[in-house]
């Protein structure tokens, strides 16, 4: 599969530079706060921003090159870009804004996205999630080498929100292409890409998988941005308003969201608490294992313990003598947790 | 509730200003038979006023649509040293008075003008011509064009131009498929008011081009030579602009009306549920 490849590439912004290198082989995150660059990397990955230096290559192929004076045109350049508030040409309908791409494979892709019955419509009558459709129709109706998601969840209401990146996640997975995503919410990179890159004023603070960045986080401002743990797990039939879910170490956790199927759950390591003693409310989820690693920063630390990454003061961890190796429990509410993927829907 | 005194002037001052408005207009159609007004369409000066007219205004439009369109989409789009000068100049000829537009034209493309020479080598002599009377009426008429197509190119939203670029499609396909279909109806009202002040354009006319009957007596000038000679021919051709005036200006308003049915479709708008 072709590689997206950005080498040293500078891009001056209005009050600092963006500074990027970064290898984009499946789904790549961009996560940080807004002003810190990340539309930037996108519009420039498109040629539609002009970097000052370094270079940008899709599978051996050139698109951007300073030291050797290449810069193809956004037209020549194969990407599919899904902008924030997706661009849908208003004067064409759902058809001809996909045909617009690509002239004869509308059908296949308006099918495959289930936006047939609505070809003849204008993008203003349309819903936040069928725009979004529309938008990733027509941006792979391009056969892209290449695919851009500008913050792909973020014009869309709390409840379409769940739906859609359900639906992105399977279309992501499926795609055989490199893509790069960016968005400000760390719980949308996790649910969405495999590698996650923090970006802050221009610059990659920390790049890694979703775990990592939670149990490991480089500095403080990685650990305040990236939130959640990520626990994977098998839902089963719910039971007086909480639906249990079997982890892959047998363990079960109860969530107070409805779900079914196979589920990926949000922790937040600051609604974890831990002790050494197994607690006695039946009615925490607990979760035991051997201390894998203690991470200070500043007065807190991240402490890491099977699949869950709890957050606590050095006081705690002084208190109840910590360290790694030594069996921990965790204990953390139902209502702590969030479904952030239900697998099964697609598109 | 008590009515404040100004409730009750407002209404009575708009009646008075409808009525000073309306009366000269009402009074031309009012002063002689309908009659004898259309007798004087056949009258030969009415008609080589109104050939003169329409040809020069048809060719300063188009000169105006094809010379109007890529200098307003240049000062649209592209932002560079010295913009805000040549918008400046663009709109100038719309707060110049029309006789100055006209003394101007005739000391730069006049025989002892800046161009005189030039042109004269050339074999091309333009002052009294029918070419100088699409000069003047493109040049006082241009701004009116201009200035709306500005504002109708700069309304469109840039990233509806970048994603039309990332599908493939190069700038000159963006431009006839993306840009100008939604900078249409802004450069039709442009055109419509460009138009509509060309056809009255007097003073720069006569300076420039005199008042030769079927060659640059347009109607406003055959109007003003037939006034003391024929005044029901000078009637029955302001009857006449005063038809093709209210004409534009209606046909202004429905295409107006159009946009703003469409203007929820020209940018995104979120609905309530959803935040944008």
């Amino acid at each position: 599969m072709a590689e997206l490849l950005l080498d040293d590439l500078t891009v001056p912004l209005r009050s600092f530079d963006l500074r990027l290198t970064l290898a984009v082989e499946r789904t790549v995150a961009l996560v940080g706060p807004s002003g810190a660059g990340k539309t930037t990397v996108l519009r420039t990955v498109a040629g539609l921003t002009a970097p000052r230096q370094g270079r940008i290559t899709v599978g051996g192929e050139t698109w951007f090159d300073a030291a050797r004076r290449i810069d193809l045109a956004p037209d020549e350049r194969r990407v599919g870009l899904v902008f924030q508030e997706y661009a849908l040409f208003p004067h064409l309908t759902v058809r001809q804004n996909v045909e617009y791409a690509r002239r004869h494979a509308a059908d296949e892709y308006l099918e495959r996205f289930g936006i047939a019955h609505l070809q003849h419509e204008r993008p203003a009558r349309l819903s936040g999630g069928e725009r979004q459709r529309v938008a990733l129709a027509r941006a792979l109706a391009r056969d892209p080498a290449v695919l851009l998601l500008d913050e792909p969840l973020s014009a869309l209401d709390a409840h379409t929100k769940t739906a859609v990146r359900a639906e992105l996640h399977d279309l992501l997975a499926e795609l055989e292409m490199p893509s790069l995503l960016v968005t400000h919410d760390f719980e949308d990179a996790a649910a969405l890409a495999e590698s996650v890159g923090v970006l802050v004023d221009g610059e990659l603070r920390q790049t890694g998988t979703p775990a990592d960045l939670v149990a490991r986080p480089a500095d403080a401002f990685v650990a305040s941005f990236t939130g959640a743990n990520l626990l994977h797990g098998r839902a089963g039939p719910p039971h007086a308003g909480a639906t249990p879910v079997a982890l892959a170490d047998g363990t079960v956790v109860t969530t107070a969201d409805d779900a079914s199927g196979d589920v990926t759950l949000a922790v937040y390591p600051w609604e974890i608490t831990l002790s050494l003693a197994p607690p006695h409310d039946s009615a925490m989820n607990v979760v035991a294992g051997p201390v894998r690693s203690i991470v200070e920063l500043g007065n807190r630390a991240r402490v890491t313990l099977g699949p869950l990454t709890a957050e606590i003061t050095i006081d705690s961890v002084a208190r109840l003598g910590l360290a790694a190796g030594q069996t921990a429990y965790a204990t953390f509410k139902a209502t702590g947790t969030r479904v952030v993927v239900a697998a099964g829907s697609s598109l | 509730m008590r009515r404040s005194p100004l409730a009750l002037a407002a209404p009575l001052a708009a009646l008075a200003a409808l009525a000073f408005l309306v009366l000269p207009v009402v009074a031309i159609f009012a002063h002689t038979s309908p009659g004898r007004l259309l007798d004087q369409l056949s009258n030969p000066v009415v008609k080589d006023a109104f050939v003169v007219s329409a040809r020069t205004s048809l060719v300063a439009q188009l000169l105006i649509l094809i010379l109007g369109t890529p200098t307003a989409y240049l000062l649209a789009t592209r932002r560079f040293r010295g913009r805000w000068l040549a918008v400046t100049l663009v709109e100038l000829p719309l707060v110049l008075p029309p006789a100055v537009a006209g003394i101007g034209l005739l000391v730069a493309f006049g025989h002892a003008g800046l161009l005189g020479s030039s042109l004269d080598a050339l074999g091309v002599s333009l002052p009294f011509t029918q070419s100088a009377v699409t000069i003047a009426v493109a040049f006082v008429a241009s701004p009116l064009y201009i200035r709306q197509a500005i504002a109708a190119f700069e309304a469109v939203d840039v990233d509806l131009v970048a994603a039309s670029r990332t599908l493939g499609a190069g700038g000159t396909r963006t431009f006839f498929r993306v840009v100008l279909p939604l900078a249409r109806i802004g450069l039709i009202a442009g055109l419509a008011l460009s138009f509509a002040r060309g056809l009255g354009e007097f003073g720069a006319t006569i300076m420039f081009a005199g008042s030769l009957q079927q060659v640059t007596q347009t109607l406003p000038l055959a109007i003003y030579a037939e006034f003391d000679v024929n005044f029901d021919a000078a009637l029955a051709m302001s009857a006449v602009l005063v038809v093709v005036s209210v004409l534009l200006l209606a046909g202004l308003r429905i295409v107006l009306s159009w946009q703003s049915s469409s203007s929820t479709t020209s940018r995104f708008r979120f609905g309530p549920s959803i935040s944008g």
